[in-house]
């Protein structure tokens, strides 16, 4: 596999871009230029500022500002974490669920397969926006006054709901090929009981194509999560997302002020794009034909 | 309360079918009808403590189920099997049936599919005996496992790697390794060298005759191949379509076979040192077991076929120490 | 004149790590009408001989030098056209997955006038007839009503017949059979058999057999060659070949066949394992197994010598020489 990723220059390219997002999300609130979210530092009268290479710019803001004299920049580190956080955490819930729902459906097979995968096949009739957007609807109004932690845990259960059905199927595939297998059988006759031989035996054989699945899916949630937050239903406003910056700076698009949405815009494009190759790049490492 | 004389595993009236029907909401929809696949269909033989009882056939005969019954992969649809003169399977749902599957384990056909590719050896080997609680100190676990390969003539030093590194022949014997590791009485072994070369055969056979000989063993072994099991069997077995149609002792059925399908059996095995002699065409195909023909499963291709043998199945009797289901072989025809 | 020359014919397959010699240095011929036997153990290289006379290695595998002649044409070289040509038309294939071999997607009728057609200058009805002609032959009853079934809805054993139909179906020279029966019962392997040897012998068709069954070719071919780690260890009429092997592989072999005239209480049995190809020893193949080795059988690789009625590898066996 080191090989592969050595000789493929789109994957060095994509993990490089992968990296330098990571590491800005990650140490934002140390290498960030300003912090956009402290009201206490924000200027109004620097709100709306080009990017420091255009007439009017300043130095300092190096990719303007936006209608608060929030620094793009900064905001876009920021939104960066949260986006790639918010992201992570749901493909780990989705994967959680979808692999467990996966083992159990393939396992033990009979009514509890049929039965978890007609929940899979309703699930999957609805658009995964819609479905979020539902979820993000009804935690709102269940809690008005939210405090911001509970918005983001709403935000992760709904676009980890939208995901988990995937992993189900491609694990329930896989564990029905296994659980034929005569290791499998083997451990039986040892009388090994029958959730110890899920746990031990097959979970560690199906996990391969879910890992690719995984790394292609962080890419997709980042950017419901954005999705969600352009439509007002997401990251809440005091922590903004890539996709809640995007969205305040639709409104100045065709005033002239392209860069509080540009900005955002090709950083979410380059996590995602970044993320997808990766993802191809392993799924191709781990396919043992194409080597 | 075990009897020296009585066998180690009596068998009686094993039976397996299995529901093969289209879904449930095919079946409304479509109509069709509910089918029934009767793998074993009533098996009775017995095998004495450290003996080996061949049960040979082809495919669809049943074979492979009847191994899987016998260690509780399976719960039989009908009769059931003593082990040590206590009833089996209804041991083996029980907490103290556990002790049961100590005695009792099983080697498989496929050296590939029979070991988790990643695990490593050690690991595999050392499964029962953690399972068990027989060891659980990390030291006596390893030693024991080093005890174990060196036995099946690998290294101890085999145990840190992993499946993947080892041939077909290896593996299987990894295999048997396992099997033996919590010391059983029985082992049931499912065509355990049909996917091996033949000298990689040679080699696991006389492994496993070996080690029958040092600790006793008792085997039901399971194979299509008839020159491997003159080799390694004292009592044989043949089967058809779920049934068994003659058991004997290794001598008796190669040299005097008495019902027509081992016969035929017999003469259709490729000969390596005859000297082109002319074989009787063998007729017919097996039968699809979902729709087996009335009375004897075998009566379509048998060339001593009466009226009775369509209609009435025959019973499994008694001939001086070789059993038959024959109805030509009972009215004294062959 | 021979139908078959194989000469020093070397495969290999190109790898990163270097290029694996698959077949070194194989030669054999077959005479017109003649059944030979290849056998040997898996990785032995059989299969890739019988994919390189048909012309269907799997790239990167490709031939490497040496020639394969038919009739005195050299194939191994021919442009893909050229070898479609003579696939079929010439040389008939059966493989050993009756399942796979045939489309399930046309009626085997379909299937075999099409390779009657694309060969013979028959017209439809003529090759209709023809193909009914081929299933009776091949012992299928009730041809005029199977000729438009499926192949699910044959059993495995027939379905074997059809592909024997399929293969002959062009009136080929020479048949490559790799693996025909494993996939089949006892019963029905005998019966494919019989018919494979008859058929051929009645229509003239030299049959090249590959397989691991020492009783089928015992049963079926009249000369044999026997392989080992891409080489050909020993050649020679099947009975001298099973009975007095002059190369100790050969010998090993067949004395670790369980054998139904005998009673043994241990088999025979060679120790070690086939070399992988990136580890071929110096020398003879076979000699870190080998109980008769001499030096110079781990230095120079031995040639194929005649040895008693048969063609050995082995320097037991060179002229004015034995151990």
């Amino acid at each position: 596999m080191g090989y592969s990723f050595r000789t493929s220059p789109t994957a060095i390219f994509a993990a490089l871009i992968a990296l330098i997002c990571l590491v800005c999300a990650l140490f934002a609130p140390w290498i960030a230029p300003h912090n956009p979210f402290d009201l206490a530092t924000l200027q109004l009268d620097n709100a709306r500022l080009p990017p420091a290479w255009s007439v009017g710019g300043k130095s300092e803001y190096f990719l303007g500002t936006d209608d608060q004299g929030r620094d793009i920049l900064s905001a876009l580190m920021y939104g960066a974490r949260i986006s790639l956080a918010v992201g992570l955490a749901s493909v780990v819930l989705s994967l959680l669920v979808g692999v467990s729902m996966g083992l159990l459906a393939g396992f033990l097979g009979g009514w509890i397969d049929g039965l978890l995968m007609r929940l899979c096949d309703v699930m999957l009739s609805f658009p995964a926006i819609l479905v979020a957007l539902l979820i993000a609807g009804v935690g709102r109004a269940l809690f008005p006054n939210a405090h911001e932690s509970l918005a983001f845990g709403v935000l992760i259960v709904s676009i980890s709901l939208t995901g988990w059905v995937q992993y189900a199927r491609t694990v329930r595939g896989s564990t029905m090929v296994e659980r034929n297998k005569e290791y499998v059988q083997a451990a039986r006759v040892t009388g090994v009981a029958p959730l110890r031989i899920m746990r031990k035996h097959v979970l560690p054989n199906v996990l391969g194509p879910v890992l690719v699945l995984a790394t292609i899916q962080v890419a997709t949630a980042i950017i419901t999560e954005a999705t969600l937050s352009f439509l007002g239903v997401g990251a809440p406003p005091t922590s903004p997302s890539l996709g809640t910056l995007i969205r305040v700076g639709n409104d100045y698009l065709f005033s002239g002020e392209w860069w509080i949405t540009i900005f955002p815009g090709a950083m979410l494009v380059l996590i995602a794009l970044s993320v997808n190759l990766l993802g191809d790049w392993l799924r191709d490492a781990l396919n043992p034909r194409l080597r | 309360m075990s009897n020296a004389t009585q066998p180690l595993v009596r068998a009686t009236d094993l039976a397996k079918t299995f529901d093969v029907s289209a879904p449930w909401l095919n079946r409304v929809i479509e109509r069709k009808p509910k089918m029934l696949l009767k793998a074993v269909n009533g098996v009775s033989f017995d095998i004495e403590r450290g003996k080996t009882l061949a049960l040979v056939g082809e495919s669809g005969c049943g074979k492979s189920t009847v191994a899987r019954l016998l260690v509780g992969l399976y719960e039989p649809t009908r009769g059931g099997f003593q082990f040590d003169g206590q009833d089996a399977h209804a041991a083996f749902k029980t907490a103290e049936g556990r002790k049961l599957r100590r005695r009792v384990q099983m080697v498989f056909q496929d050296p590939y599919a029979s070991l988790n590719p990643r695990w490593t050896v050690g690991d595999i080997i050392a499964e029962p005996l953690r399972e068990h609680e027989i060891l659980s100190d990390t030291g006596a676990i390893d030693q024991r496992v080093g005890e174990l390969l060196q036995s099946v003539g690998l290294s101890a030093q085999d145990r840190l790697k992993f499946p993947h590194q080892f041939s077909g022949g290896q593996r299987q014997r990894i295999s048997i390794a396992r099997a033996l590791a919590t010391q059983p009485e029985f082992l049931v072994c499912d065509e355990p060298t049909s996917a091996l070369d033949v000298s990689v055969q040679a080699q696991v056979l006389n492994i496993m005759k070996d080690l029958q000989r040092k600790h006793g063993l008792t085997y039901l072994f399971i194979s299509h191949n008839l020159a491997v099991v003159r080799h390694v069997s004292d009592q044989v077995g043949v089967m058809y379509l779920g049934g068994l149609v003659e058991l004997a002792d290794k001598h008796t059925l190669f040299d005097t076979p008495r019902h027509p399908y081992t016969r035929m059996l017999l003469e259709a095995i490729p000969k390596m040192h005859d000297t082109g002699k002319a074989r009787t065409a063998v007729a017919g195909e097996v039968p699809n077991p979902l729709n087996p023909p009335t009375g004897c499963a075998f009566h379509p291709r048998c060339p001593h076929a009466n009226a009775r043998c369509s209609s009435e199945k025959p019973e499994m009797k008694n001939y001086t120490g070789v059993r038959v289901a024959c109805h030509a072989v009972e009215e004294g025809r062959i | 004149m021979s139908l078959l020359q194989v000469k020093n014919l070397v495969v290999e397959f190109p790898s990163r790590k270097g290029t694996l010699r698959a077949l070194d240095d194989v030669s054999f011929d077959i005479a017109p009408g003649e059944i030979l036997g290849v056998v040997g153990e898996s990785g032995a290289g059989k299969s890739l001989t019988g994919a390189a006379i048909i012309g269907l290695l799997e790239p990167p595998g490709r031939v490497g030098s040496g020639e394969i002649l038919l009739e005195g044409q050299r194939i191994d070289n021919l442009p893909y056209a050229q070898m479609r040509a003579i696939r079929g038309r010439k040389i008939g294939a059966i493989f050993q997955d009756p399942l796979t071999s045939l489309n399930p997607l046309y009626s085997v009728g379909r299937q075999l006038i099409e390779t009657i057609t694309t060969h013979l200058p028959l017209n439809a009805s003529q090759a209709r007839a023809r193909a009914i002609e081929l299933l009776k032959d091949t012992g299928i009853p009730a041809a005029e009503q199977r000729i438009d079934h499926y192949p699910h809805q044959f059993s495995g054993g027939m379905r074997q017949r059809v592909v024997i139909a399929l293969a002959l179906a062009a009136e080929p020279k020479l048949i490559v059979a790799d693996e025909p029966t494993t996939a089949l019962d006892v019963s029905i392997q005998a019966q494919i058999i019989t018919l494979l040897k008859t058929i051929c012998k009645e229509r003239g068709a030299a049959v090249m057999l590959i397989t691991h069954d020492m009783g089928v070719i015992a049963e079926t071919c009249d000369r044999v060659a026997v392989m080992y780690a891409g080489r050909v260890a020993e050649i020679g009429p099947v009975h001298d070949v099973i009975n007095r092997p002059s190369h100790p592989y050969t010998a090993g072999l067949m004395a670790c066949i369980p054998d139904m005239s005998q009673d043994r209480e241990n088999l025979h049995q060679i120790d070690g394992a086939m070399p992988r190809l990136n580890a071929i020893p110096r020398g003879c193949a076979f000699n870190p197994r080998c109980t008769k080795t001499m030096d110079k059988c781990g230095q120079q690789r031995p040639n194929l010598v005649k040895a008693g009625n048969t063609q050995a590898a082995c320097w037991l066996h060179e002229t004015g020489g034995a151990a």
